[in-house]
């Protein structure tokens, strides 16, 4: 089967199907996993890295983590498994964790007195984000965005809007309340929008 | 409703298509054949550049498991399903660390740690294969310096055949593993190849079959009175300078009054 077939559409269903499949024989299933998970996680570890190399080995060690784990779990825990948030979970960590090895070069949030925050962007990496804007590149441009957001609220926009995650699923990826996952998507839309609009004026000047 | 409200609710707007956009990404090719390989489903094969020209080079959950030249590989999967029982396909590029390590072994960098799959092999062959990692790089090994190193000194052929069986070579450098009279000697690839591969790495083959030629087995450095074989730290390519001696035998050097190298431990490799 191909990855193609993996709709979002299907997803709830073919997941507890999937996770059927598996307690009953991990090793005649364990592609068909890989296959329909590994878009989204590449995707959800490429736009929390921004480094298509990290991203790489990262989702690669998500999988080999989720094998591992699941080759040593009951049938039972298996079949109750939510495959979709316990992988984004392990990609979380994985990301998380490698973020921690090689910090990522940000200035810290200079928060003004009414609280908008500014975000230093990376200036290397040739790709000012002017000349970007410039170009129209719009999806490398919120790329370097997201990727410049702070982490908290990175990995939730990530979740909730690239994802396309309902808020619930999100908050147990997070293993965080829903209230909160909700105000940190929302701060984090306003940091960008905010930093795409002095962007866009900067650029028009 | 405020001007600047509006122009807010747009510009959320664009941030949410944005971040939407952001989604539609493909995960690269390597990444399915990489995890099977690591958790043991299924090995995997990629195509290298060598010295010897373009081979194969297959992994699995133990490690690199195959090297082949990609010239002699009509099917490889076939080839390998035969030999290891197990299946294996082919990925465009292998996963970055090993992808490093293997450059780094067959270039001209440090050697860095590999880790090789000999689970298929006797404990005799594992013990000649990781005797023969140690050879430096532009450095060569008689066959019956390893049989001595691992404590096997009447098994010279043996060790010649346990080579001859390197599932990985290049890999593990076989190629460094000369005849005891000091000749290149043969080489799975061909003798030619194995000339190749020594003379990239700076062993000098040429000098290697002058040496064997005039009978002389061992270097002896003048100012610090050690004899070594040929190449110990590349001793061969500065014979013409005045410090060094030859020798034929262990027995004429120590009666020269010199002492073994501890590095290459030339004494008794005959």
């Amino acid at each position: 089967m191909s990855a193609e077939q993996c709709v979002i559409e299907q997803f709830d269903e073919m997941t507890e199907n999937l996770s059927h499949a598996l307690a009953l024989d991990l090793d005649g299933h364990f592609e068909r996993l890989v296959l329909c998970y590994q878009d989204r996680i590449y995707a959800f570890c490429l736009r929390y890295t921004r480094k298509p190399e990290d991203a790489e080995e990262i989702a690669q060690d998500v999988f080999v983590s989720a094998y591992r784990a699941l080759r040593a779990y009951p049938a039972d825990r298996i079949r109750a498994l939510a495959l979709r948030p316990w992988l984004y979970q392990i990609a979380l960590n994985g990301c998380r964790n490698r973020a921690r090895g090689k910090h990522l070069r940000l200035v810290p949030l200079q928060g003004g007195e009414d609280g908008h925050a500014e975000i230093e962007l990376e200036a290397d990496e040739r790709e000012r984000p002017d000349t970007v804007l410039e170009r129209g590149e719009r999806i490398r441009e919120i790329g370097i965005l997201v990727a410049a957001l702070p982490e908290r609220y990175r990995a939730a926009i990530v979740l909730r809007h690239v994802d396309g995650m309902g808020y619930a699923e999100a908050a147990a990826v997070l293993g965080e309340p829903v209230g909160t996952v909700k105000s940190k998507v929302h701060r984090g839309v306003q940091m960008l929008r905010e930093t795409m609009d002095r962007s866009a004026n900067e650029g028009s000047v | 409703m405020s001007e600047g409200n509006q122009g807010s609710i747009a510009g959320t707007r664009r941030v949410l298509k944005g971040l939407h956009g952001l989604g539609g990404v493909r995960t690269p090719s390597s990444v399915l054949p990489g995890v099977l390989a690591r958790v043991g489903l299924r090995d995997t094969y990629w195509q290298q550049d060598s010295p010897i020209g373009p081979i194969y080079v297959a992994y699995g959950e133990g490690g690199v498991s195959a090297v082949r030249r990609a010239s002699e590989a009509g099917g490889f999967a076939e080839w390998y399903r035969t030999r290891f029982g197990r299946p294996v396909m082919q990925a465009a590029r292998p996963p970055r660390a090993l992808a490093e390590v293997v450059e780094r072994r067959l270039g001209a960098g440090a050697q860095g740690d590999i880790e090789i799959d000999l689970r298929g092999v006797s404990a005799f062959q594992r013990a000649v294969l990781q005797k023969t990692l140690e050879i430096p790089r532009g450095e060569v090994r008689p066959y019956g310096w390893i049989a001595r190193e691992i404590g096997r000194p009447g098994a010279v052929r043996a060790v010649g055949s346990a080579l001859n069986h390197n599932p990985v070579p290049l890999l593990i450098p076989c190629h460094r593993v000369v005849q005891t009279n000091g000749r290149v000697g043969e080489y799975a690839f061909g003798s030619a190849a194995k000339r190749a591969v020594l003379e990239a790495e700076g062993a000098s083959p040429d000098l290697l079959e002058e040496l064997a030629r005039r009978g002389v087995r061992y270097l002896g450095d003048t100012e610090d009175h050690t004899f070594c074989l040929p190449t110990c730290a590349g001793m061969h390519r500065r014979l013409t300078e005045p410090r060094y001696v030859t020798f034929r035998t262990p027995q004429q050097a120590v009666s020269a009054g010199y002492r073994a190298c501890d590095v290459c431990r030339p004494a008794l490799a005959s």
